[in-house]
């Protein structure tokens, strides 16, 4: 029992993360068409920022609250800058063009900051993993029985700002009039043309979104995983991009109930079989939800015109 | 929407394919030291007037840098040494240098463009296992002479006669931590957690199982990981609930380190065992104060105060600014191995180099003496180390 409590704990978590990433997937997929392949490595990027900063800080710093938060803010608004860099220079002079363009111009972008990020060239990157400074220091926060089940102040803290980050996004996206405007430009952005919204506007500012959500994910990763290296985008990219197809990719809260349940499927998994099965069942699953729901699980299913 | 997504899917798919290809067809050239042009075609392979032209391939970036950064510069070292001492036979040796990204399918591709495109004389390298493999099956087959510095799966050399390696292999590691475990530690329960996808670490894995169960201990959890996870926790977790004395992690440092704080993040207080992939600088950062107190087999210890040894760490200190790991002092040794092969080959034809090299007795290197065995791999002791705060401690050698 206490084990499963423990596997529960680390599937949320790692789940909570996907759900972040996953967001910047389908909002992205909702107002232009495009998976953008290189939002796992939006996400590197956060987490090396966040790492460079925290540098800068000194270590008395960095754990304090301001200097997580400064943590937190500096690689978000940086990495907002650079989705908006992407989006302006790599995909705006593609949107006529057949979607497939975009689509490979973002595996380019994708490898350029994966492989880029591996030369030496400056203080940040380089192409071996470090350690990621503890800015949350580490206390335990809960113990059950005999340390049976261990709860670390991290952990919550982490879960907390996730889904801070994840409520902001909901009001930004139902309340404000930008949120209106991008579920429109989402629904059909020929019309949002026509009804005088800036079409333009509204998917640089959403890319911002995506990529500033990805950089709060990339260090609530590292936190949890204590390294950071330039290929880590790949890996959790592509999980998170199957969370939003799972949630139903154009749809906000099918994103973060499909990661959950991704990070969930695969802990455990790996808890009671074996890791080798663990991409196996995951990408299963994936195909599984397609066939009984090909729009995922909060899709919409819409006739295709011919 | 169906067909659309579905649409979408497959391009993403084809896509991959075709960037992955793409991606992988010119491997960069890293580093290539100032090097003349290949020898032309029809001469003696790698060797022109006043040079001579060695390869390597090691992994400069991806997952396991410093292995191949290590390697990278204590072979230079050595090298630079041979040719301040005049060279061989009168030439200046010079070597170019490719970049796998840790992968074998790149260590590959590199070794293909150092035999047909250089036209290079011998090859050093890899550290990983996987990786050596791919280069022997193109080395093989050219007959082209290659020596592994750290590859210590025995599959490696039984790819062919023109395969070697200065360092000692597999079965006898895993003999080296399970008796180490097992009579000094006095230990009976271990759980084993390994990396599904290399084969260095289910070598050292197997083997380590199958000595500790023969000398009495049991094996009280069996799990793996894959390569590019930086999550644990699920495995450790069910190794918790099977309380183990110690765990045995024969994988690379970049994983260990994040399993160690993992481990004593979940309340796991096991002793952790491992093996010479432990060994980089970069274990003391990624692994922190959870990792101290662990124990892993190696090839040397910088602690020997024999003076060749203090010599090369002094070298390499002054060139490179770090303490070289083991992989560091089994590049010195294979660049210094092929070296004396060439040296003492009647002429620079390959198969004559490959006889020389075949017939290293006592080799003085920084990592022991090395004789290389009918097998065409190294015989000699291997040392256990303790991981202290930022250094090892030297704590025992077992002999073969």
């Amino acid at each position: 029992m206490s084990d499963f409590t423990q596997h529960l704990i680390n599937g949320v978590a790692a789940g909570t993360i996907y759900a972040l990433v996953a967001l910047g997937y389908t909002m992205v997929y909702g107002v232009l068409k495009l998976i953008n392949f290189a939002h796992g490595d939006v996400m590197m990027v956060g987490a090396f920022l966040g790492y460079g900063v925290a540098q800068k800080l000194g270590y008395e710093h960095q754990s304090s609250l301001w200097g997580v938060l400064v943590i937190f803010l500096a690689a978000m608004i940086a990495c907002a800058v650079l989705g908006f860099l992407i989006e302006r220079f790599a995909y705006r002079p593609l949107r006529d063009k057949p979607r497939l363009t975009a689509l490979i111009t973002a595996i380019g972008i994708s490898f350029t900051l994966s492989y880029g990020f591996q030369l030496d060239f400056g203080p940040l990157p380089g192409a071996a993993p470090r350690a990621f400074p503890e800015i949350i220091s580490p206390r335990e926060w809960l113990i059950v029985g005999d340390r049976a089940v261990v709860i670390w102040n991290w952990q919550v803290i982490s879960l907390a700002i996730a889904i801070g980050l994840m409520l902001i996004l909901q009001g930004l996206v139902y309340r404000t009039r930008f949120g209106r405007a991008m579920r429109a430009v989402s629904f059909d952005h020929r019309t949002a043309a026509l009804m005088g919204i800036p079409v333009d506007r509204i998917i640089a500012l959403t890319f911002m979104l995506g990529s500033a959500l990805a950089a709060g994910a990339g260090i609530l990763y590292a936190i949890k995983d204590t390294a950071i290296q330039p290929l880590m985008g790949l890996y959790v990219g592509l999980k998170a991009f199957v969370a939003a197809v799972i949630g139903g990719i154009g749809n906000v809260p099918g994103a973060v109930v499909g990661g959950l349940l991704l990070g969930l499927v695969e802990e455990f998994v790996v808890g009671y079989s074996s890791s080798s099965w663990r991409d196996a069942v995951a990408f299963g699953f994936l195909i599984v939800v397609l066939l009984v729901r090909p729009g995922g699980l909060f899709g919409r299913v819409t006739a295709e015109k011919v | 929407m169906r067909s659309a997504l579905a649409a979408v899917l497959t391009s993403c798919a084809l896509a991959l394919v075709g960037c992955e290809k793409k991606a992988s067809a010119p491997p960069p050239p890293s580093a290539p030291s100032g090097g003349t042009a290949a020898a032309p075609a029809g001469g003696t392979p790698g060797v022109t007037g006043d040079t001579i032209l060695l390869g390597e391939v090691g992994s400069l970036t991806g997952s396991e840098a410093t292995f191949g950064i290590s390697t990278r510069n204590a072979i230079e070292l050595a090298i630079r040494e041979v040719n301040a001492a005049g060279g061989v036979k009168g030439k200046k040796i010079e070597i170019r240098v490719y970049d796998n990204q840790s992968k074998p399918e790149e260590a590959a591709q590199a070794a293909n463009r150092l035999i047909n495109q250089d036209n290079v004389l011998l090859i050093l390298g890899e550290v990983a296992s996987s990786n050596s493999m791919a280069m022997a099956e193109k080395a093989q087959p050219a007959k082209v002479p290659m020596i592994s510095n750290a590859s210590t799966n025995p599959k490696v050399t039984e790819i062919g006669d023109y395969i070697f390696r200065v360092c000692f292999i597999d079965p006898f590691q895993g003999y080296v931590m399970a008796k180490f475990a097992h009579d000094n530690l006095k230990i009976n329960k271990v759980a084993v957690l390994r990396d599904l996808g290399s084969a260095y670490s289910q070598g050292l894995a197997d083997v380590f199982e199958r000595k500790f169960t023969e000398m009495g201990g049991k094996i009280v959890a069996r799990e793996t990981y894959t390569k590019g996870s930086t999550d644990f926790r699920s495995q450790l977790t069910a190794i918790k609930r099977a309380s183990p004395d110690a765990i045995y992690i024969p994988g690379y440092y970049n994983d260990v380190g994040l399993i160690a704080r993992q481990a004593r993040e979940l309340g796991i207080t096991a002793k952790l065992m491992g093996g010479d992939g432990w060994d980089s600088e970069k274990l003391f950062e990624l692994g922190g104060a959870a990792i101290e107190g662990s124990y892993f087999s190696n090839h040397y210890s910088p602690d020997d105060p024999n003076p060749q040894i203090q010599k090369f760490i002094a070298d390499y200190k002054a060139a490179f600014g770090s303490v070289p790991d083991s992989l560091a002092a089994l590049g010195y040794d294979a660049a210094k191995v092929a070296v004396d092969a060439i040296k003492r080959a009647p002429s620079f034809d390959r198969a004559a180099i490959r006889d020389a090299i075949a017939q290293t007795k006592s080799f003085p290197g920084v990592t022991g003496n090395i004789t290389l065995d009918d097998k065409r791999n190294a015989t000699k002791p291997a040392v256990v180390l303790e991981v202290g705060k930022g250094k090892t401690k030297y704590v025992a050698t077992i002999a073969p």
